[in-house]
């Protein structure tokens, strides 16, 4: 049986719709709307045009011969969706759902970020078609991205820090939600991740399975055959699944590697499926870290971007069922990969994307030669040089 | 069968229109919610509404998310909720409904947490984040314990999910005032009427109109053609300013606009 034919709600026990009644009816319109633009060959003829002359694709594969040899087994190939217009995957899922907005007659954009990737890319569609754009992103984000947020105040989006609860991630999609449940006449919520209620895990993944689409195409016509391997960072999952979904029925590995801060046998992490338990977060059964009476626990990373507390209903299937394995990453770990990267090949990747880079180089040592690992090269590391800089010592002449 | 039913029709059959008074539990701490509580019974609350402190709370505005944070700081467990509500019906006449987003019941087991409910003395639940279609498990153990269940209906609603609310709800509806969260408002919405009229015209018996009632002017319109009004963010902030002493006063003037029912 095919796994990759799951349309939602549900993924096994996971998934559903846990949100005010407020916002069913846009849920519902939301649903029908993608459904329909999925088999209008217009829709999709559009979005293959914006993906064409716009956001640059297809994306590449970079062999990483340099990085690979550091640990001296199998191959490393990077699929670059750090070259996509914006800098990251996040364009992919963004550009389909603004045309799906623009269908619904909606004006007005609004989004949560945490490192600033969606935002940006959600500011720039915005942009690009014309609406108004309102990103909600936590105040320590907002800190931590400084850059980010000016890019999107240029393209013209307000950016609202969010000052209450953990002020990251998790408290900008709450206020998302505020947002949309209070104007949903002429707004719609571009939600940037596979998480939240029916039907954005399915339409997310759907418009980023182009990433896994592709790289197994290119990998048959370059190399003849399937990666042994296919690896990607997780936090909400979607760069991860856009990957993966090509590849489910396939005899190839599927691995996610969550943000394991400074370990997860600390207090201090990101690694919902390694140490959550099954659960409601913004709309949708799945893993959440949460203490006992079910709060959610404030997760921490040095990557914005995977510094949250739940993940996609789709990876919390992926982990019960064993199709996909999903790891830790420290923030040491990854920080060290960032670098690893930049000095091997001369490519700077964004931090969550460094935690991938750290998984694989772990897992080619376990490899021969013979084996080929694809990394989902989600973003690039421009947005993170300060927290880099600041991390290595290279500020103020230091190293 | 539903104690909060039997409230309402005795109200309306004297002519008056019930006041739902909401306030989280545990804040400002456990003590002082009790009072608190009391107070609001004493008042002139017909029902309360005792919510959950969760630290994602989506349908909320900042009045209750800072209350129930504060209770959440203050080392608010789950179970706190039924010890308060022990202590206030040991106190009071009065049924209690408690306010709950999901996970929370999901985490203590749906079944534990209502018969702990039962135990205690409370009502039934409020649930803001679980709509009829995915409320298969608490539909079944709410009947069978027979607890009340009220889902929401909102503006936006199709007849279709309006319907489905009405017959999956015992207590009342709860029907959203407006296209929003929750927090005191100037001017209610004239949406509020429109709904409760489609609610009537889809079966519903009793329907509360919740979400921005801030005055008893606000209580006096709805109780026109609701069989109740539910505050909220009006008393949270009457009880950080002016203590449980404060909330006996405001639930006295609030209750002064549920008169206008006519039976």
């Amino acid at each position: 049986m095919s796994l990759r034919t799951e349309s939602g709600p549900y993924f096994g026990e996971f998934g559903g719709r846990f949100v005010p009644e407020s916002l069913i009816k846009a849920l519902d319109e939301l649903d029908a709307a993608y459904l329909a633009a999925k088999d209008d060959p217009i829709f999709q003829a559009e979005l293959a045009e914006l993906h064409r002359s716009y956001t640059g694709r297809p994306s590449i594969l970079t062999e990483a011969t340099r990085f690979a040899s550091l640990a001296g087994g199998a191959r490393i190939i990077l699929k670059r969706e750090d070259l996509n217009h914006t800098g990251s995957h996040k364009i992919n899922n963004v550009l389909g759902q603004a045309l799906i907005a623009k269908r619904l007659g909606k004006t007005r954009l609004i989004a949560e970020t945490g490192a600033g990737q969606h935002g940006v890319a959600t500011a720039t569609a915005a942009a690009l078609f014309g609406m108004e754009c309102v990103v909600y992103m936590g105040e320590v984000d907002t800190e931590r991205q400084a850059l980010n947020v000016a890019r999107m105040n240029l393209l013209g989006a307000t950016v609202v820090p969010v000052t209450h609860g953990s002020r990251t991630l998790k408290d900008a999609i709450n206020e998302a939600m505020r947002d949309w449940v209070t104007n949903v006449d002429n707004t719609h919520y571009l939600l940037g991740t596979v998480a939240g209620p029916h039907p954005f895990p399915v339409m997310v993944r759907d418009f980023h399975s182009i990433i896994g689409n592709e790289a197994r195409e290119q990998l048959l016509a370059t190399e003849g055959r399937l990666p042994t391997a296919v690896v990607a960072c997780v936090g909400g999952g979607s760069n991860a699944i856009g990957i993966f979904h090509a590849f489910l029925d396939d005899d190839v590995r599927l691995i996610g590697y969550e943000a394991a801060g400074d370990g997860i046998d600390t207090p201090r992490h990101a690694a919902t499926l390694e140490r959550g338990r099954p659960g409601v977060l913004h709309g949708a059964k799945t893993y959440v870290l949460q203490n006992e009476d079910g709060q959610t626990i404030e997760s921490h990373s040095i990557s914005a971007g995977l510094d949250y507390p739940g993940v996609g209903p789709e990876h919390a299937w992926l982990r019960d069922s064993g199709r996909a394995e999903y790891l830790g990453i420290t923030d040491a770990e990854a920080m060290t990969g960032l670098l690893q990267l930049s000095r091997t090949e001369g490519i700077i990747p964004a931090i969550e994307t460094a935690h991938a880079l750290a998984g694989a180089l772990q897992l080619a040592q376990t490899m021969s030669p013979d084996d080929i690992i694809l990394i989902n090269l989600s973003g690039r590391g421009d947005k993170d040089m300060e927290t880099a800089a600041r991390y290595f010592g290279f500020l103020q002449g230091n190293r | 069968m539903s104690r909060v039913t039997d409230v309402i029709r005795a109200a309306n059959a004297s002519g008056r229109g019930v006041l739902v008074g909401y306030l989280p539990a545990g804040f400002p701490t456990v003590d002082e919610c009790i009072e608190a509580l009391v107070a609001l019974a004493e008042g002139g609350a017909d029902i309360i509404e005792l919510g959950i402190p969760y630290s994602d709370p989506v349908m909320d505005g900042l009045v209750i998310q800072r209350a129930t944070n504060t209770a959440l700081e203050s080392g608010f467990r789950v179970r706190d909720v039924f010890s308060i509500i022990s202590a206030v019906t040991a106190r009071v006449d009065v049924p209690i409904l408690v306010m709950t987003y999901w996970n929370p019941v999901v985490q203590y087991g749906v079944e534990r947490f209502a018969r702990d409910l039962v135990d205690a003395g409370g009502v039934g639940l409020i649930t803001p984040d679980l709509i009829p279609d995915e409320a298969a498990e608490w539909i079944r153990v709410s009947d069978a314990l027979k607890l009340d269940r009220v889902f929401l209906a909102a503006p936006s609603s199709t007849d279709t999910r309006l319907r489905s609310a009405v017959e999956n709800s015992r207590g009342f509806v709860y029907a959203v005032s407006t296209m929003g969260i929750t927090g005191t408002r100037e001017d209610l919405d004239s949406a509020a009427r429109d709904l409760v009229a489609r609610l009537r015209a889809v079966g519903a018996e009793t329907v509360c109109v919740g979400v921005g009632i801030s005055s008893a002017e606000h209580v006096r319109s709805v109780c026109d053609y609701a069989d109740g009004a539910i505050v909220g963010s009006l008393l949270v902030t009457t009880l950080e300013n002016d203590g449980p002493a404060g909330v006996r006063s405001i639930a006295a003037e609030l209750s002064s606009g549920v008169s206008s029912v006519t039976p």
